[in-house]
């Protein structure tokens, strides 16, 4: 990579920090753009529930589907429901749900965010006495932070119902029994980290979908691109989170 | 080389002195290495109709976006009602912003919004206590403004160019502004659509006595609307004037506009 392209690289990641920085700075002051925020949780939330939910459904009958003939090799089929729920919770649910987050939600703001900018939409809300910052950044970084962990719970939900569907294409297991075996092996510390870090995966996809949309520039070429770069970032900044949030767990020994 | 044609705004004699509503003074502003606006000067009088004149690039809408406040000059004065636009707070410059209405060059109507919600915002936003009746009356008497009632209920995505920019300027004048300003009225519209949009600003003027500040490079516009003419050429006010006068010009960066 060429000296300038670092440059460029180096001066967007600041930029996005301030832009960042700036939502901290903005988001507890008065006024309160509270509608608008309940209206975000409703479009990112609820109408990516049903997204979340089928790859979830598929994720966990597929994952349960593929593990069966390894654990029958080893003569451990039994632990196929805590096997699959430990690998569910801690790490399948929270990063599929967050790349199909980004992949929606990530592209939506962008687009969006990026057409309001050349249409001048932006600066209309401005002379209109209304801070463009926290009507449209704050309220969808809020909820895109929020709703996230409430869709992974969901979608963990629904996984671990694909994966008991799963279990009984070859097999018999009663309702009650596979769930008492997911639960009994999953433990506080399989949880919290997972829910934990499906904040931070939420906030990426808000604030980089917000900070390319708000950025755009140079007509409806921009848009696209704008929505196309808050794919791929948010992508790999959830990655990039993935695998701090594990050294983070294996500090505190949460693993 | 030929001096410009300049004509200065002409002195009142005083007790008819018309109101300054606008004033702005050694304005500059730049992007980078790229000087846009260069000692530029203008004032605008309560009652009156002012097209800014300059090619596309000029700085037109520049101008227009500092005395908004979108904008921060790099250096000079910009006051709007006597006051300077760069030092207000956010309070200060939402009050301004009150009585100056702004139609978009393209128009910038909501598109997640109907066009009720759209001449409902600027109400809402600006933290006017009001019940919903009145709003709802408001939004009808802007709309009959421009004739367009009948589209209360539809989404922008639906309507036509010029409907747009007929709901834009119902928009604006919603908070009956005392002065409008105009970017670029007629650009992207067919000539008779665009004569229709001026005659509406004409009239909407003559109703309710704002003011309008009217960048535009198109001739039809200033023939029609302005009561003065100033012609912004390499970031500065080259010369300023009734469309007559300027038409009669024999300098050739003036003429090269009416021929």
């Amino acid at each position: 990579m060429q000296i300038k392209n670092w440059k460029n690289w180096f001066d967007e990641a600041g930029d996005m920090s301030r832009f960042a920085g700036r939502f901290f700075s903005q988001w507890f002051r008065p006024r309160y753009e509270v509608a608008e925020f309940f209206r975000q949780c409703f479009i990112i939330g609820y109408k990516s529930l049903p997204l979340v939910g089928l790859t979830g459904f598929i994720m966990g009958l597929v994952l349960t589907m593929q593990l069966r003939p390894s654990l029958i090799d080893y003569g451990v089929e039994s632990q196929l429901p805590a096997m699959v729920g430990i690998a569910i919770v801690r790490e399948i649910g929270p990063v599929i749900a967050a790349l199909i987050f980004a992949g929606k939600i990530g592209s939506s703001i962008g687009a969006e965010l990026g057409s309001m900018k050349v249409t001048e939409q932006i600066d209309a809300m401005e002379v209109s006495g209304t801070n463009p910052f926290k009507y449209l950044v704050v309220t969808r970084v809020l909820a895109t932070t929020l709703m996230l962990p409430v869709l992974v719970m969901l979608g963990d939900a629904i996984s671990l119902y694909g994966s008991y569907l799963g279990v009984n294409i070859r097999g018999v297991t009663s309702f009650q029994l596979f769930w008492t075996q997911v639960f009994d092996n999953l433990s506080f510390s399989d949880v919290l980290p997972a829910f934990i870090k499906s904040f931070f995966f939420g906030f990426a996809v808000g604030v980089v979908g917000c900070y390319k949309g708000y950025n755009s520039r140079k007509g409806t070429e921009g848009v696209g691109r704008s929505a196309n770069s808050a794919v791929v970032l948010s992508s790999i900044l959830i990655f990039i989170i993935d695998l701090i949030a594990v050294q983070v767990t294996d500090i505190f020994e949460l693993n | 080389m030929e001096t410009a044609f300049i004509i200065p705004v002409k002195p009142v004699a005083t007790g008819t002195k018309k109101e300054e509503v606008i004033r702005i003074q050694g304005l500059y502003k730049s992007f980078g290495t790229n000087q846009v606006l260069i000692d530029f000067n203008l004032q605008l009088f309560a009652g009156e109709n002012v097209v800014v004149l300059g090619k596309s690039g000029s700085g037109k809408s520049v101008l227009i976006k500092c005395i908004i406040g979108l904008l921060q000059p790099d250096q000079g004065l910009v006051q709007v009602f006597g006051k300077n636009i760069p030092d207000l707070s956010h309070e200060e410059l939402d009050k301004i912003r009150m009585k100056v209405g702004f139609l978009f060059q393209s128009n910038a109507l909501y598109d997640s919004m109907t066009v009720k919600e759209n001449l409902e915002f600027p109400l809402r936003r600006h933290s006017i206590r009001m019940e919903q009746q009145e709003v709802d009356e408001l939004v009808l008497n802007a709309l009959d403004d421009v004739g367009l009632a009948h589209t209360i209920n539809l989404m922008p995505a639906e309507l036509s160019g010029g409907m747009r920019k007929r709901i834009a300027l119902a928009r604006t004048l919603i908070l009956r502004p005392d002065i409008i300003l105009y970017d670029e009225p007629t650009t992207g519209l067919d000539p008779i659509t665009g004569k229709e949009i001026i005659e509406l600003m004409v009239d909407i003027q003559k109703k309710y006595k704002s003011s309008s500040l009217i960048i535009s490079h198109d001739m039809n516009c200033v023939r029609m609307a302005a009561d003065r003419v100033v012609m912004l050429i390499d970031g500065k006010c080259y010369v300023q004037g009734s469309y007559d006068e300027l038409k009669r010009s024999a300098d050739p960066r003036v003429k090269e506009y009416f021929e």
